[in-house]
């Protein structure tokens, strides 16, 4: 019988290490070393030149764009998200199951096709173009187009997070805290939004990701006006399309730090959270 | 403060929780609430607690028609089936919630926040946990921070589902105890939902039995015990074993049983008896000789021990005199009916009489 049951143990022992060795070297292949060739080229003729790239002009316009956009987008996002996974986790009502759906809409569709669609309600020969010039509203080609587009992209990241924890929770507690006296308003700030703090944070972490790194749609609603409508991601391309290899990679080194940063605040997020579990216990 | 719930109805969809529920309790009242799961329990306690309104009738709390008013307006403390503990909150902070939420006007500084918490928690006996978060307490322990939670507000109603659920039995017995003797000190009335019988006659002042949407009886442990309204009540109650007969010139007739002519007051016609276990007499037997067998006997050690028996192919609860020892699974027995609770066609149980002296 002990033979028997070390041999069954030896056989989940290889296939874990098998496993464990075919993720790693996939994650060094797909993911590290992409990266680490942006960082390489970035930096082949020194680091003047990389530097050069993100100080100039145009660069830093995209880099404003970019943040800027990211502010409007991301909190947005925060509320929306919030308030839908509040209602669908929380509350029973008709087209619950249809707003789920649309909700992972921004994740079925491409991108390009989301911005294609902006273009078509307010581009100059969309639906509502006419009234727009009328009225002297731009939003193709501006601000407001690349911003509809990003929060459009980015909106399932904050209410995906929260949606199934926020399910498993249930409505115990709230209901507890209704029959102890509390409001409405109350019940969300004080037992509902503590209790999905830290997946809030991760969401609108990646959300940000996101918005920043955002191409295919931002690309068809921008027009690429140098220094006026274009983002980081869409910098690069015009570099990179220009044969200015060591500026796009510069610029994409930029890109990929602002990412890693985000990764690294989530993590660092989790670790404390975490911890405050584990220094009570 | 009494509590007058008037011909509730509630409906899921097509199915009805609540089918036309009246029931008054009067102020200082521990009532428990009896029923197997489905019978509209906790939808009951729902409507109490504001968080789930009637289709048609009326609740009234202390008069006033509950109508209209939220949950939070209420002032019903409701101790939930889980606890629903707030779970990033410390115990202390758990038990505060309730004065944190008040209208600035009436919310008490902190100083007597901090008094008040202290002599709940004392009351509840964890002052030690003030600081612990719920995750790191015992089920026990929970309970007692969930009841100190619902007594904050300074309630004059109290629900409890099922509170006992998630305890152990030995610390159950303990608990429900204290929680007895916490209820007559506070002079609060308390709504206690249960499934289990001895709960809820160890417990309360009156109990109710409600089965699928309707109380069936209402009234002390004594008369639901010796008087059962339905045959629902007499079966849900006890051990009883259930069997269908015949009433025929004031005889119950039952087929298989053993020969016991038990005389009953009912009118002739098909009849539904419940024996008890003390109603069954069991004594030892020779071999060969006797009408059962021991199916099962319990291992407790007390000189009247509970078993089953076995007669023409029928089981029985029995209760019987161990004595020197002989019943064990097997053991050949002699049994006899002594009684018998009946059920007519309508009308509440009869019990039924062994003759004096059994015709052989």
């Amino acid at each position: 019988m002990s033979s028997a049951g070390q041999r069954a143990d030896e056989d989940p022992f290889l296939v874990r290490w098998g496993l464990i060795a075919t993720s790693l070297a996939l994650a060094v292949v797909i993911f590290l070393l992409p990266l680490a060739a942006v960082f390489t080229e970035a930096l082949r003729r020194g680091a003047a030149p990389a530097l050069a790239a993100i100080l100039e002009e145009d660069a830093r316009a995209a880099m404003g764009l970019t943040l800027l956009v990211a502010a409007i987008a991301v909190p947005v996002n925060t509320v929306g998200g919030l308030a839908a996974a509040w209602a669908i986790a929380k509350f029973d009502f008709a087209g619950k199951r249809l707003l789920i759906t649309l909700i992972e809409l921004p994740f079925s569709v491409s991108p390009v096709i989301s911005g294609l669609v902006y273009v078509l309600l307010f581009g100059a020969q969309g639906y509502l173009g006419p009234w727009l010039r009328a009225h002297d509203i731009q939003i193709i080609f501006a601000l407001p187009g690349l911003v509809l587009a990003t929060i459009f992209v980015t909106f399932p990241f904050v209410a995906r997070t929260l949606v199934p924890l926020m399910q498993e929770q249930g409505r115990g507690e709230e209901e507890a805290a209704a029959t102890l006296g509390a409001g409405g308003w109350q019940i969300f700030r004080r037992v509902t939004l503590p209790n999905v703090k830290w997946a809030l944070i991760s969401g609108v972490l990646l959300c940000n990701a996101r918005a920043m790194g955002e191409f295919g749609a931002v690309s068809v609603v921008s027009g690429h006006i140098r220094g006026q409508t274009n983002t980081l991601p869409l910098h690069v391309e015009i570099l990179y399309n220009e044969y200015m290899f060591v500026g796009a990679f510069a610029v994409a080194s930029l890109l990929a730090l602002l990412g890693l940063v985000t990764l690294a605040a989530k993590a660092l997020l989790e670790a404390l959270a975490g911890r405050r579990v584990r220094a009570t216990a | 403060m009494t509590v007058e719930i008037e011909d509730v109805v509630r409906r899921f969809g097509a199915t009805a929780a609540l089918e036309g529920v009246s029931l008054t309790l009067r102020a200082g009242e521990f009532v428990a609430l009896l029923g197997p799961s489905g019978s509209g329990k906790t939808t009951l306690l729902r409507i109490l607690a504001g968080l789930d309104f009637p289709d048609s009738g009326r609740v009234l709390i202390a008069g006033a028609d509950m109508a209209q008013v939220p949950a939070r307006r209420r002032g019903v403390g409701v101790v939930f089936q889980n606890y629903a503990l707030f779970r990033h909150m410390t115990v202390f902070e758990n038990v505060a919630f309730g004065l944190r939420v008040r209208p600035r006007r009436f919310r008490p500084g902190n100083a007597d926040i901090l008094r008040r918490v202290r002599e709940l928690l004392d009351l509840v006996q964890i002052p030690e946990l003030a600081q612990r978060y719920p995750d790191q307490v015992s089920g026990g322990q929970r309970q007692r921070v969930a009841l100190a939670r619902a007594l904050a507000i300074e309630p004059q109603l109290l629900l409890l589902d099922e509170p006992f659920g998630a305890l152990d039995a030995l610390v159950r017995k303990d608990v429900r105890r204290w929680l007895r003797g916490l209820h007559d000190r506070l002079g609060i009335t308390s709504l206690l939902i249960t499934h289990d019988q001895e709960e809820a006659m160890e417990l309360a002042d009156r109990v109710a039995i409600l089965e699928r949407g309707r109380v069936v009886q209402f009234d002390t442990p004594s008369a639901v015990m010796t008087r059962p309204a339905t045959p629902f009540v007499a079966g849900f109650l006890g051990d009883a074993t259930r069997l269908e007969g015949q009433v025929a010139a004031g005889v119950l007739h039952v087929a298989r049983l053993p020969r016991a002519p038990l005389r009953v007051a009912l009118a002739d016609g098909p009849a539904t008896a419940f024996l008890r276990p003390r109603d069954v007499v069991v004594t030892p037997a020779g071999r060969d000789a006797g009408n059962g067998v021991i199916r099962h006997a319990s291992a407790a050690p007390d000189a009247q021990m509970r078993c089953v028996v076995e007669v023409n192919g029928v089981q029985l609860d029995a209760l019987a005199t161990n004595g020197a020892g002989w019943m064990v699974r097997g053991a050949a027995c002699q049994v006899t009916i002594r009684g018998a609770l009946v059920f007519g066609a309508a009308g509440p149980g009869v019990m039924a009489e062994a003759e004096a002296a059994p015709a052989e």
